[in-house]
């Protein structure tokens, strides 16, 4: 097989894993921006706090990346709760939230990044564990396990979220309450309880999202802010409310962005996801399954 | 006489949901449409697709012999087509009177070609406010009104876009009977003017005295279409109100 | 007050300024005061589209770089003098932010914020790959010693900060005006309810891109001179944070419904930046201003004028808009 159709099976296996860890990124955003309509710029910087808490913890304790993610999902939804009163008290409940809330989420995302520069400094940190070094080799393509481990806990993270969403009460609340409020009312539930559910749900994917993030590249402070235009351009491109459609768009951008990494070099990749985005702005806003 | 507006198998659809289907409605110029029907019948979708604040997918509107079909929301204004919001819909950073300012600078202005200076329409926005018995609020905010007062700053505002179409979306809703009488005289004084209206209530009191022709939707259908007295005997539209 | 009066009164003030400074003869005093100076224009520019129109702005470094760097490229190719850059800067900048308007503005606000957040990276990326500019090496603008005018001798920092100065007061000028204008009542019927604006008649569209256009005008203007000003410049300090995060906190703390706002917000917060930067670290500086900026938005909304407002003006009749100078197109 020549040089350049192996670098091309390389590229696309690397793209669809890495597809798959962008579902991870994105769900959290499909949940507040998509169903709640809360534009949560903030969101990378919860998931490169995830990152940093499991790096210490692997670091101190020897823990596991992704189990220490886990451990630490309870502490993650009570600040998505947090944070999400906040929100609502200050902006939501007075119909403020165009300007200022944009504001408020991007002072914390701000935030986030200076705090983790003077605490941790910038430089890059990596963590190790069981499979980080160790690569699947086959005929025509190799599969490193530092990829495949994320993306199938990506899946497995974004599958139960859509199982939730669908078939549990409070789950299929949640969808409804960007589609009907009065109807829940009148239903006896409480619209701002569920979208504190939902948003302290949305925080705990980060910090999982954020394990997964370390385990596949080294991450500094700053590396947030590159995921930003690539959720967006995920969520604009998969369309706001279909969670299948943000699957397909998170395989379609990693895929392009794995390919062009390959065949143009790395330093490309975050504008492929700007252009991307920019382009379905432009002619396709709906997305691909979007409404 | 010629129509004023024509509308032509106009459809809109939310996702699944069909708000509009197939509407068919003629207005001539001069007359006084009263639009009812049911909750979630598509009335203000209707209203809304005819000013252009939402886009229908199917069939055509005419407005003046012209298709306004593609023009935004605030060149159909220019035109001639206003509307008052069901929901009020004030600017609240701005007094009363500059509430009304507004569509004397965005539309009287563009489409007269002459600057107004500033005391025509300081004159004007006075007049407009006194017009629905605002005067003594002019320098207020909009936060400070209540209900019913806002709710005469929507049709103001409406009627400072001089139309030749005024689309009334529910403004008497929550006002007392005097008011509600105050506000049809309004509506018919200014329909004496020239000035062609499209009534939406609730309200039927105010409906049947306004009304020269009474339109009625149900489940994004037109089900009848006719004179006042006769639309509100007719079986289906008594149906549709109380229920099969 | 008409317009050109204003603009002759605050460049007087500006004047004054200058030659106090030039009397206390410490050059220390004109690197500081230009970067409050730009942080003027940067925040008076944001606010023309954030605070009258509603449309927030996460892209500011993006808009200040691409002033930067046009003036690079053309320092590579032939110099000019620094008015030219300003209006080269100007113009690169505005087409751009008039490109993205154009993209995004049909969509709600927050897909045309989340693209300027995209931009800022984007932009970046495009930089470090472009070699004639440096790359991520940076590039060396050597900075003149001084600058004769008719025989006489003025540092130049002095003439960059002189430059500065007649920008901030056209950039201020330029936003009073917008504000008292029909423009500026079209701006704010947008940031109200961009529905019922279209329904009075208000081209919300074209209103937005005017706005847009003009934000990124002037961001990309205030970027101009300032490879001259820092003499080596790297992608990582023209699209640094300090811009994106100031541009946006100096309207909102200083109060973003008028041009007073900025002003109060560049000329407070620039100062103790300056200040603090010489006791405690950047990094701790930016937080700071992080905090105050989350603060103020979730306490005082309306900034240190909407909090003047409350408490010295009481609860009369509304404190609106400003009266309308003249109604012209």
């Amino acid at each position: 097989m020549g040089i350049t159709a192996e670098l091309f099976i390389n590229a696309l296996i690397a793209g669809i894993l890495l597809g798959g860890f962008y579902a991870a990124v994105t769900v959290g955003i499909s949940i507040s921006f998509g169903i709640l309509d809360i534009v949560n710029i903030a969101h990378p910087a919860f998931i490169i706090l995830g990152s940093y808490i499991a790096y210490i913890m692997n670091v101190t304790f020897g823990i596991d990346p992704i189990v220490a993610s886990i451990v630490v999902l309870p502490a993650f939804y009570a600040l998505g709760a947090a944070v999400y009163e906040l929100y609502y008290q200050s902006f939501e409940k007075h119909g403020q939230e165009a300007l200022r809330g944009l504001a408020f989420f991007f002072g914390l995302l701000f935030i986030t990044e200076v705090l983790l520069i003077l605490v941790f400094g910038v430089d890059y940190r990596y963590v190790n564990s069981a499979y980080t070094d160790h690569t699947l080799h086959f005929d025509a393509f190799d599969i490193p396990l530092r990829m495949l481990i994320p993306c199938i806990v990506a899946l497995l993270m974004v599958g139960l979220l859509l199982i939730y969403l669908a078939r549990t009460f409070i789950g299929r609340a949640i969808m409804a309450v960007s589609q009907d409020q009065l109807a829940l009312q009148l239903m006896g539930v409480n619209p701002v309880s569920i979208k504190r559910i939902a948003f302290g749900i949305s925080i705990a994917s980060a910090s999982i999202a954020g394990a997964l993030l370390i385990v596949i590249q080294p991450v500094e402070p700053s590396v947030g802010r590159e995921y930003i235009g690539r959720i967006f351009a995920i969520c604009v491109l998969g369309g706001l409310q279909s969670l299948p459609g943000m699957v397909i768009a998170a395989m379609l951008l990693g895929i392009v962005e794995s390919i062009t990494a390959t065949f143009y070099g790395p330093s490309w990749a975050p504008a492929v996801s700007f252009g991307l985005l920019l382009l379905t702005l432009a002619f396709r806003p709906a997305g691909l399954l979007g409404r | 006489m010629s129509a004023l507006l024509e509308v032509a198998g106009v459809g809109k659809h939310f996702g699944g949901f069909i708000a509009l289907d197939g509407i068919d409605l003629s207005v001539t110029q001069g007359q006084r449409v009263g639009l009812i029907g049911p909750n979630g019948s598509g009335k203000s979708t209707l209203v809304n697709c005819i000013c252009g604040t939402l886009h229908n997918e199917k069939g055509t509107v005419h407005f003046n012999g012209q298709t306004v079909d593609g023009l935004a929301a605030h060149e159909r204004t220019h035109r001639g087509i206003a509307r008052s919001f069901q929901l009020p819909r004030p600017f609240v950073t701005m007094s009363v009177a500059d509430n009304l300012r507004v569509p004397l600078l965005y539309t009287v202005h563009t489409r007269s070609g002459r600057h107004l200076t500033v005391e025509e329409a300081d004159a004007r926005c006075h007049e407009l406010a006194d017009l629905v018995g605002l005067g003594d609020k002019c320098n207020k905010s909009p936060k400070d009104l209540t209900q019913i007062e806002m709710r005469k700053l929507e049709l103001a505002r409406a009627m400072a876009t001089d139309p030749k179409l005024l689309i009334a979306d529910e403004s008497m809703a929550g006002l007392s009977d005097s008011e509600v009488g105050e506000i049809v005289n309004m509506l018919i004084k200014l329909n004496e003017s020239g000035i062609t209206i499209i009534m939406i209530e609730h309200i039927m009191r105010a409906v049947m005295s306004f009304s020269q022709r009474l339109v009625v939707l149900d489940s994004g259908k037109k089900i009848a279409d006719g004179k006042p007295d006769e639309v509100i005997r007719n079986p289906e539209v008594e149906r549709a109100y109380l229920g099969q | 007050m008409r317009s050109p009066a204003f603009f002759l009164v605050s460049f007087a003030v500006g004047l004054v300024v200058f030659v106090l400074a030039r009397m206390l003869d410490n050059d220390y005093l004109f690197f500081a005061g230009y970067t409050v100076l730009q942080y003027i224009v940067l925040a008076t520019g944001w606010n023309i589209l954030g605070g009258y129109t509603g449309y927030v702005n996460f892209g500011s470094a993006a808009f200040f770089a691409l002033g930067a760097y046009s003036t690079v490229v053309l320092h590579k190719a032939f110099p000019m003098p620094i008015p030219v850059l300003m209006l080269v800067g100007g113009i690169v900048s505005g087409l751009v932010g008039f490109g993205m308007g154009y993209l995004t503005l049909r969509l709600r606000g927050a897909f045309f914020s989340i693209a300027t957040l995209a931009l800022a990276v984007v932009l970046q990326t495009l930089i470090v790959n472009w070699d004639f500019v440096g790359g991520s090496r940076g590039a060396y603008i050597i900075r003149p010693h001084h600058l004769e005018i008719f025989d006489y001798e003025i540092g130049y920092i002095q003439y960059l900060f002189f430059t500065m100065m007649v920008l901030a007061v056209l950039s201020l000028t330029v936003a009073r005006m917008v504000e008292r204008s029909r423009l500026g009542y079209g701006f704010a019927t947008i940031r109200d309810d961009e529905v019922a604006a279209e329904a009075c008649g208000v081209p919300t569209l074209k209103l937005k891109l005017i706005a847009t256009t003009l934000c990124g005008a002037l961001m990309g203007m205030a970027g101009a001179p300032f490879p001259y000003y820092i003499g080596y410049l790297q992608p990582s300090s023209a699209f640094g944070l300090e811009y994106a995060v100031n541009a946006i906190a100096m309207p909102m703390i200083g109060g973003a419904t008028s041009w007073v706002g900025p002003l109060i917000g560049a000329v407070l917060l620039g100062t103790l930046q300056q200040v603090a930067t010489v006791t405690i670290s950047s990094a701790v500086n930016l937080l700071i201003v992080g905090l105050l900026l989350t603060g103020f938005v979730i306490i005082a909304p309306n900034g240190i004028l909407g909090l003047f407002h409350k408490y010295f003006r009481g609860k009369t009749d509304f404190v609106g808009r400003r009266r309308v100078d003249r109604i012209g197109p």
